[in-house]
């Protein structure tokens, strides 16, 4: 058995990095889906918001580590074999897609209906409504939930673990395998995501504070 | 006294929401530069009537015109063309609450009009001056009281040159003092000639500034005429009652 030493700590560290990365590969592919499902979900056409619900709710009704099993074994099977880390941020991407989209329709139906009206009488399309009316102020709206949303992504990339990912979690388990410090170990583990987690939580409640004090 | 080719034609319009009939076979004209005041109870159909001239409702039989487009339609060509010649102000002002006021005004002569930046300031600039709130250009809607909110958003609706300014109750949500200086502009409006439907609780400047008041009742038009005959002698109980009891 190796005794634990600072090697040890600082691999932790570069693979609280791929956590990092994988993070923020589901947040950005998140919101650019997310935005679009968000888009659909609101359209004037029918059969558009049921494409959109459908996929919220097949998304909202599946474990992410179900939808990690397919995109990495499934997919495999099939012959498209997909490395880890792509498998897991399309996974992500997908997941993130549809919480953010259900987020953001919220906050696009927040916006009062008069606005649309105020609007339409100006003469502004459709698309002008949404880039410099609605969606402005939907932003503003969506700010608090959309970091709180970013906490979970950071927490549930750690699942990337059992595709093969070396992410945090997972170089946690492996320097436990050859040390077996579980406590030690997986408590600097913890303190890692935390760190990575409490600023965003900070974030998002004094975003809250502030979207709530001002107009 | 219409002695010009009506502007605004409303030929037995008939809107329905679900079950409910709200107008029931409404119509009249208003000629070029006639001042015509709406008034009615609550749930007499007068808000829902102007919604409909503004295009923002369908209806359900009938016809609108408006400067000669056909309103009523949607999706109809002449609906982009109405938006040009018919400015709409709410009761709930509806600025957009995160842009200045002057952007408020330009947004729609920079997207619509397509005028540059410049002209766009320029005519933010005359307009905001007819209303008498030259110092607020670059204030933020919730910076302002209600009734400059209001000058605001009919500023916004005259800087897009319309031919027919629609009022939905604009003073109904704003004090007495306020009121007074909303009515102000829009008396000035009226004296500069612009044409004008306005749905009103104020009597006192529907008697003013109205050339032709519409009273509406049941979803219906139940007694209309030049504003002076009109209060003077009423023909029906239903006005009489409703002219006693707004005094």
């Amino acid at each position: 058995m190796i005794q634990l030493n600072a090697n040890h700590f600082i691999y932790l560290l570069q693979a609280a990095t791929w956590t990092l990365l994988l993070s923020l590969i589901a947040f950005v592919g998140g919101s650019i889906v997310g935005l679009a499902v968000a888009l659909l979900r609101v359209s004037r056409v029918r059969a558009l918001r049921a494409l959109a619900s459908g996929y919220i709710q097949l998304i909202q009704g599946t474990p992410l580590l179900i939808i990690l099993f397919l995109s990495y074994f499934g997919l495999g099977i099939m012959g498209y074999k997909l490395v880890p880390i792509v498998a897991a941020g399309l996974s992500l991407t997908f997941y993130a897609a549809a919480f953010l989209g259900e987020i953001w329709r919220g906050c696009i139906e927040a916006v009062p209906k008069t606005q649309w009206e105020a609007s339409d009488c100006l003469g502004l399309n459709r698309f002008q409504q949404y880039a410099y009316v609605v969606l402005p102020q939907a932003v503003k709206l969506a700010i608090p939930p959309t970091v709180g949303f970013m906490v979970q992504i950071v927490k549930n990339t750690s699942l990337a673990s059992v595709i093969g990912f070396v992410e945090l979690a997972r170089a946690g388990q492996i320097v436990n395998n050859s040390t077996f410090e579980p406590f030690v170990i997986f408590i600097v583990v913890a303190a890692i995501y935390f760190a990575l987690c409490y600023p965003l939580s900070l974030a998002a409640r004094a975003l809250e504070r502030k979207a709530h004090a001002g107009r | 006294m219409p002695a010009a080719e009506p502007i605004v034609q409303i030929k037995n319009v008939v809107k329905e929401f679900g079950p409910l009939r709200v107008l029931d076979g409404v119509g009249f004209d208003v000629a070029p530069g006639q001042v015509a005041a709406i008034v009615g109870r609550s749930g007499s159909g007068k808000s829902t009537l102007l919604r409909c001239i503004a295009g923002l409702e369908t209806v359900q039989g009938g016809s609108i015109s408006v400067c000669g487009h056909d309103v009523g339609r949607p999706g109809s060509a002449a609906r982009a063309q109405l938006r040009r010649d018919v400015g709409m102000v709410f009761q709930s002002y509806n600025l957009f609450p995160h842009l200045t006021v002057e952007r408020n005004i330009t947004l729609a002569l920079t997207l619509v009009k397509k005028q540059s930046r410049d002209e766009a300031n320029a005519k933010a600039a005359e307009v905001l001056a007819m209303v008498g709130l030259t110092d607020k250009r670059t204030a933020y809607p919730e910076q302002l009281s209600g009734g400059q909110q209001q000058r605001v958003a009919i500023a916004r609706s005259l800087a897009l040159q319309p031919q027919v300014m629609l009022f939905d109750e604009v003073t109904s949500a704003l004090d007495p003092e306020l009121t007074a200086e909303v009515l102000a502009v829009m008396e000035d409006l009226a004296r500069r000639g612009m044409t004008m439907i306005t749905v009103t609780h104020e009597m006192g400047f529907a008697r003013r500034v109205a050339d032709l008041v519409v009273f509406m009742h049941k979803g219906k038009v139940w007694e209309i005429g030049p504003t002076a005959e009109l209060f003077a002698q009423p023909k029906t109980a239903e006005f009489s009652q409703f002219v006693a009891s707004e005094l």
